[in-house]
């Protein structure tokens, strides 16, 4: 149910400075549960955005409507200038359709906490499988691509291997190229690190900071990993409540967050680690 | 009074053999229809489409819910004041085909259930169509699970062709009394249906399970 009018906001995002991810006035609840409140959220394109907060603070459910995993209740969100849930249509904005979503979800790739590779696939045969039903692309040219990616996350070697034979670093190594294998402009990590055993997450936060690096993706990033955050991310959000508390540079934020929720929560977090 | 005869046993058997490729036949038959049939019912109440998710769920309690032998009679009786005019196969097929789909979509529907929810999140991130989420994603892993029941009812059809004796369909079972009939001796008829029942049911249980074990291991699922 749309819980405010739509007619108010555009078309679509024109301009010189138009975000890849914009989130205006969004609202998600769960019945009587407010899980977004109002967000107003710009990711400007190649930028690397890391949500932390408290459990229960919204923070997958921004990737997760990003994906169109979930349904909003109020406001738009667009990307790449174009609404993603909704559509232009006699002159102003309905809800998506399927096609709409379809064409717009094409634009966005994600890797989530538990992998979610298809366990009766081989790595190779994951990496393949969009880009060979979905892109359209030639069995040979998907293969050499794939293949490509996977050696970028160090998965070359395990590329015929099914997911019940790999640890859950490499399971989420092949997530990331199989997830990169559909050209995303967009990259969301829901929390990519939180099921893998400490001594494993370092090969997967290098291949994101390799990303980071050597591409200019859009990425929106959930984790609890406060280090890494600080580390690749442009912009720090701390979500708290379904609202951004406080957002700032790594080095504001961590260095010297001003609002108490933030304070309360990273001094929370560093005791615990 | 136990009076076997072993010159008349052997003297049947080639009828009962034949009778049992009947059977055979029958409970083939029966199953791929079931097989099939009951995919498409379970996918139907899976579809968005209200409607059509109500009517195949009532249509699936309703067989269900009532016995075989009242399906198999109503296919073969009850259609012709319809117009429809069925041979004893056809209606006979068409009945316990039926019967066993909608059994075998409750099993398909709770392989689908053990099917986690990351998968179809997965490719819905990946933006696989419908169609290909179902048949390369989610039906391959919904496989496994469902075997196990599937192999109970493909013996349980088997076991259940003798019904399809009322309307007349050339079985083990019909063919045993048609024995018994012609010569009055029953005993050893029907003692060796079920010997024959017997010899069929317990190694294609064990096969069920091989086949499970294999199933999982080429899906890398082992």
């Amino acid at each position: 149910m749309d819980t405010t009018d739509v007619s108010a906001f555009p078309l679509r995002l024109e301009g010189e400075a138009t975000p890849m991810v914009s989130f205006k006035k969004v609202t998600k609840s769960y019945g009587s549960l407010v899980v977004l409140d109002s967000l107003d959220l710009d990711v400007a394109e190649g930028e690397m955005v890391t949500i932390i907060g408290p459990s229960g603070s919204g923070k997958t459910t921004v990737l997760r409507m990003l994906m169109t995993l979930e349904t909003i209740n109020g406001g738009v969100i667009y990307v790449d200038g174009e609404p993603l849930t909704h559509m232009p249509r006699g002159g102003g904005l309905v809800r998506a359709d399927n096609r709409h979503m379809r064409k717009m979800r094409s634009k966005i790739g994600m890797c989530f906490q538990h992998f979610n590779l298809f366990p009766h696939m081989t790595a190779l045969e994951n990496c393949m499988e969009g880009p060979v039903h979905v892109l359209g692309l030639a069995k040979r040219e998907a293969r050499e691509r794939a293949e490509e990616l996977l050696a970028m996350v160090g998965m070359a070697d395990k590329r015929d291997q099914h997911p019940s034979r790999l640890s859950g670093g490499q399971q989420q190594r092949v997530a990331i190229a199989r997830a990169l294998a559909m050209r995303p402009k967009v990259m969301l990590f829901d929390e990519v690190t939180s099921a893998l055993d400490p001594e494993v997450i370092g090969e997967v936060t290098n291949v994101i900071r390799q990303l980071v690096a050597e591409h200019n993706l859009t990425m929106l990033m959930v984790t609890h990993q406060m280090g890494f955050a600080k580390d690749i991310s442009d912009r720090i959000c701390f979500f708290y409540g379904g609202r951004i508390e406080e957002q700032g540079s790594p080095d504001e934020l961590f260095g010297n967050p001003r609002k108490e929720r933030t304070q309360q929560f990273l001094s929370a977090v560093k005791e615990a680690t | 009074m136990f009076d076997w005869r072993w010159d008349f046993t052997f003297q049947i058997l080639p009828r009962l053999i034949v009778a049992t490729g009947n059977t055979l036949l029958a409970a083939g038959l029966g199953y791929a229809i079931a097989v099939v049939l009951g995919l498409a019912l379970v996918l139907a109440q899976r579809t968005p489409f209200r409607p059509l998710t109500v009517v195949v769920r009532e249509a699936v309690e309703f067989i269900r819910s009532t016995p075989l032998v009242l399906q198999i009679f109503f296919v073969f009786y009850v259609g012709p004041q319809f117009g429809i005019r069925l041979s004893p196969w056809t209606a006979g097929m068409i009945a316990i085909g039926l019967h066993y789909a909608a059994y075998l979509s409750e099993v398909y529907r709770g392989g689908l259930e053990c099917v986690p929810k990351g998968q179809w999140e997965a490719a819905k991130s990946l933006n696989l169509s419908t169609a290909r989420t179902y048949f390369r994603v989610i039906l391959p892993q919904a496989l496994p699970p469902s075997l196990a029941g599937m192999g109970n009812y493909l013996v349980g059809i088997f076991k259940d062709t003798p019904m399809l004796s009322v309307i007349g369909v050339a079985e083990l079972m019909h063919t045993a009394n048609a024995i018994g009939s012609e010569t009055y001796r029953f005993l050893e008829p029907f003692t060796l249906v079920g010997i024959i029942f017997l010899c069929i049911s317990l190694p294609t249980a064990a096969l069920i399970r091989l086949f499970e074990a294999w199933v999982r291991r080429k899906l890398g699922m082992g």
